[in-house]
């Protein structure tokens, strides 16, 4: 472990050039935002920085589970080489050696740029201060990092159903990101019952964002959903278990 | 028994999105080995042999039947099974292809949590016995192939296991490096502390290594003993070879002999006879006729032998 972060810092150039592009990648989506705001004085009901709040949350919590979980797009590529019989024939868990395969350090410039933005975002949305919401501001990018991960690992496991599983993972994998960090006022009814219920992006982002702002929610559901973003990561990970297991004894591996 | 299956069996799902077939790996596989033994694992490319070994292993999970191996479920309890058994597959390497041997060696030690001392004792020995001291420290990718499975050998039995699963060990390996591999094998089974089973291609890795073989084909068990005994019921024909002080035309007429073979202008011959006949006896009489300078009896090869049993 040490020694992989070792030999990425020992190329600092490349290193740093690495970081600032993952800071301005994750910078974009912040732009589209704003220009959006340009143009209109509200989106789905919210105005700029309370969107710009969500948004941030989002951000962070993914740079949080790319930064824990991001090797898991590789699975689909272990399972088609048959290269996860090696990792089926250590005494460790098979998940765990995969993340850990590599630690992208420069995956930490996309935290670092979600925390720039949430801790302007929390600053200037004059949210009033309880201890609460004190608690949901710091809770929540962890939380939604792990709701991130979990529907990340459920949506690579299909990897073990499908050969090229990989698409599926990707479109999910960004477009949760992408889905996330605008508020799902904005999307239509069944997208918006997905994002709540079947992929439980709202609770990423929308959900601990109403909190902070302690504004009534304009779909009108019921205020306990606000704070039921941790419940709903804990069974996002019993659910993205269950599919993990069950694929991995789908497992068919290859020839010879 | 270290490996106990009962009816095991594994269906695949083959094919594109459209058109999927289930195809039988492994049909029917009872067999049990004890704890010891050395059993060598034969049968034609497609017979299940790969499979089989997967599913003893924890790799893959059983479409019916059940192992155990080491008292372990394979699947339910692989994580515990991976600490009791080595493995080596020949096509597949479990070494870090960026690191060098000796650092791969220091990881799997760690990841198998084996104390310091052992591990030490244990490396020195394979080091020496295999003749790896030159090239520990060069990365594992730019090993060759017979230096890279010698590593992957030493890497399945550093956290001394039960039982060694070997599959296809030899494939692709000249005759050098193949006979050093048997050689050490051979050792480490001595011992009586580790078990070995074995799948190859490479009939002469069962006959230095293996008393018991298992032949399957098309997913079932064709034939389970010793090797010995297999030699004896599916005896196909031995061969006499007389060498001779004096050429001399071909020894027709001898009971018992089906072929005769004239090497060397009549120097050597080579009398194929059949299993019922006692070679002693025929020695005997070929020594009346003939002044001999030397014999030797070739036994059928298993290659014959497993030719004979896909026949029938």
């Amino acid at each position: 472990m040490a020694s992989r972060i070792r030999s990425q810092l020992s190329y600092r150039t490349s290193f740093v050039l690495d970081v600032v592009a993952q800071v301005l990648g994750q910078s974009i989506e912040l732009v589209a935002i704003l220009v959006v705001f340009t143009q209109v004085g509200s989106l789905g009901g919210f105005d700029r920085d309370e969107v710009v709040l969500m948004y941030a949350l989002a951000a962070t919590a993914f740079g949080l589970a790319d930064l824990a979980v991001g090797q898991i797009e590789e699975l689909p590529e272990h399972i088609r080489t048959g290269e996860l019989d090696v990792l089926l024939l250590r005494p460790l868990g098979t998940l765990a050696q995969i993340i850990s395969a590599d630690v992208a350090l420069k995956r930490l410039g996309r935290v670092a740029a979600g925390l720039a933005v949430l801790g302007y975002a929390l600053a200037t949305s004059g949210i009033d201060w309880t201890p609460v919401r004190v608690l949901v501001a710091l809770t929540a990018p962890p939380v939604g990092a792990v709701i991130f991960a979990a529907v990340w690992v459920a949506a690579n496991s299909v990897s073990f159903w499908l050969v090229d599983g990989r698409e599926v993972a990707n479109s999910v994998t960004y477009g949760s990101n992408f889905s996330t960090s605008y508020p799902i006022t904005v999307y239509g009814p069944w997208l918006r019952r997905i994002l709540c219920f079947a992929v439980p992006g709202a609770f990423v982002a929308y959900f601990p964002a109403l909190a902070l702002l302690g504004r009534p929610d304009p779909l009108g559901f019921p205020e306990a959903l606000r704070y039921a973003s941790p419940l709903v990561a804990a069974v996002a990970v019993g659910v993205a278990a269950l599919i993990w297991r069950a694929g991995v004894r789908r497992y068919q591996g290859t020839g010879s | 028994m270290i490996i106990k299956t009962d009816r095991l069996g594994r269906d695949f799902l083959v094919g594109g999105r459209l058109r999927r077939t289930r195809v039988t790996a492994v049909a029917d596989v009872s067999i049990d080995v004890a704890r010891g033994e050395a059993v060598g694992f034969l049968g034609p490319n497609g017979a299940g042999k790969s499979t089989t070994i997967k599913m003893l292993t924890g790799v893959l999970v059983p479409s019916s039947g059940s192992a155990q191996v080491c008292g372990l479920d394979p699947v339910r309890e692989r994580r515990a099974l991976a600490r009791r058994i080595g493995v080596v597959f020949g096509q597949r390497s479990q070494l870090w292809w960026d690191l060098p041997l000796a650092e791969s060696f220091a990881l799997h030690g760690a990841i198998h949590r084996v104390p310091a001392v052992r591990h030490r004792e244990r490396l020195d020995e394979c080091v020496e016995l295999l003749d790896m001291a030159a090239f520990l420290a060069t990365p594992v990718r730019q090993l060759s192939l017979g230096q890279r499975m010698r590593g992957e050998v030493t890497a399945a039995l550093l956290h001394s296991p039960e039982l060694l699963v070997l599959d296809e060990p030899t494939i692709g390996l000249d005759l050098a490096s193949k006979e050093r591999l048997r050689t050490f094998l051979s050792a480490v089974n001595a011992r009586g502390d580790v078990t070995l089973l074995l799948t190859t291609h490479d009939l002469p890795d069962v006959e230095r290594l293996c008393r018991r073989v298992v032949v399957i084909d098309r997913g079932r068990v064709l034939v389970d003993d010793e090797l010995s005994t297999l030699r004896t019921r599916f005896a196909g024909n031995r061969t006499l070879v007389v060498e001779l002080t004096a050429p001399e035309p071909p020894l027709l007429g001898l009971d018992g002999v089906v072929e005769v073979t004239v090497e060397a202008q009549g120097m050597r011959q080579r009398l194929e006879f059949t299993a019922v006949t006692s070679a002693a006896e025929l020695i005997a009489r070929v020594a009346l006729r003939v002044e001999l300078r030397d014999v030797t009896v070739d036994e059928p090869s298993i290659e014959d032998l497993v030719r004979t049993l896909y026949a029938s």
